[in-house]
């Protein structure tokens, strides 16, 4: 459940964003969820919809873009994604591995309308 | 009506570790060590840092936070009946901590007459990871009969740690248990990682972990 207080520093930042530009609303929101986040897009939606009510984000529609997990082998240089558990590099086996990426939670931009 | 597209590119998480690095640079100027324990519900958290505590105290100056979910002070009576002051954040149900609470936390300790402040986590092997708290160095007990997979499936927790505390050994002749896969896994995620096996119970390896602690405390004086 510890979504809701990045749920909440999203709307934070769209309703500066609506002062910023002189907006009326917010219509779109896009967001970036790295699969190692530990961020789950249903929670946010659900602490959104609560949140947002009654502000110039009521009617703004959240966009969840999902970037996976990568892993680097510091053996054979393969990268590959992870579907879910940890496991060694599939060219190599290798367990000589790094995470590379997936990390992410980004508010990566808002739609608004004037 | 027109609209009007804004690119940000924020990482909603960094607001959590800018509060984290103030932390950080407060208990520095107080040259205070800080370490923040994750693990499992029952693996083991606070046993094992009672015998730590005792190991450390009174030489070193300790203090600790006390994360949980509920206003329960069970841990943090524990804590105080070793004559070690603690103090109780309350996550309101939150599954783990974050670095506000623990800020607020922090600014309620005796900085002044401390060397180092050890925050247990919440219980969790999940949640905890994501969460940046301040601290100079993060660390996970696991456990035996957690069993030996655990790096492998919840891969984010044991991440960016710098040790890991194997707890419960002494029930390693009930439990298959593969001490090497466990630690292929764990090193995978983190390229410098201190490894300790203890058991509360016995009290066995609990020295081996506090004077590797004491060495890291008194660099930070």
């Amino acid at each position: 459940m510890h979504e809701l207080s990045v749920t909440e520093e999203i709307l934070r930042k769209a309703e500066e964003i609506v002062e910023q530009e002189q907006a009326g609303k917010v219509t779109d929101i896009f967001l970036e969820i790295g699969k190692l986040s530990g961020i789950i897009d249903e929670s946010v939606q659900f602490y959104w919809d609560f949140i947002s009510k009654d502000t110039v984000c009521a009617e703004a529609k959240l966009h969840f873009k999902f970037i996976p997990a990568r892993i680097h082998c510091e053996d054979c240089g393969n990268e590959y994604e992870l579907e879910h558990d940890l496991i060694p590099c599939p060219t190599c086996s290798s367990m000589n591995i790094k995470i590379a990426g997936g990390d992410e939670f980004i508010l990566k931009s808002i739609e608004v309308e004037k | 009506m027109a609209n009007k597209r804004i690119e940000i590119v924020q990482d909603i998480l960094n607001v959590n570790d800018q509060i984290a690095v103030e932390t950080n640079k407060l208990l520095h100027s107080k040259h205070i060590f800080s370490v923040n324990i994750m693990a499992s519900p029952g693996a083991g958290k606070t046993s094992v840092i009672l015998k730590t505590l005792q190991e450390l105290s009174p030489a070193i100056r300790c203090a600790v936070l006390e994360g949980d979910t509920a206003p329960v002070t069970i841990d943090s009576e524990k804590v105080t009946g070793i004559g070690i002051p603690a103090i109780q954040i309350n996550t309101g149900g939150d599954c783990h901590l974050n670095a506000n609470l623990v800020s607020k936390g922090i600014q309620a300790l005796d900085l002044d007459n401390l060397d180092f402040v050890l925050i247990e986590n919440v219980g969790n092997l999940i949640c905890p990871a994501s969460w940046k708290l301040g601290t100079d160095m993060n660390v996970v007990i696991a456990s035996i009969p957690e069993g030996d997979d655990k790096p492998y499936k919840y891969p984010n927790i044991y991440r960016g740690i710098q040790a890991l505390v194997l707890n419960k050994i002494d029930l390693k002749p009930y439990v298959d248990f593969n001490v090497p896969f466990f630690k292929d896994g764990i090193r995978a995620l983190n390229t410098d990682v201190q490894f300790f096996e203890v058991s509360a119970k016995t009290g066995e390896g609990i020295s081996d972990w506090a004077d590797w602690l004491k060495t890291k405390i008194k660099e930070v004086k």
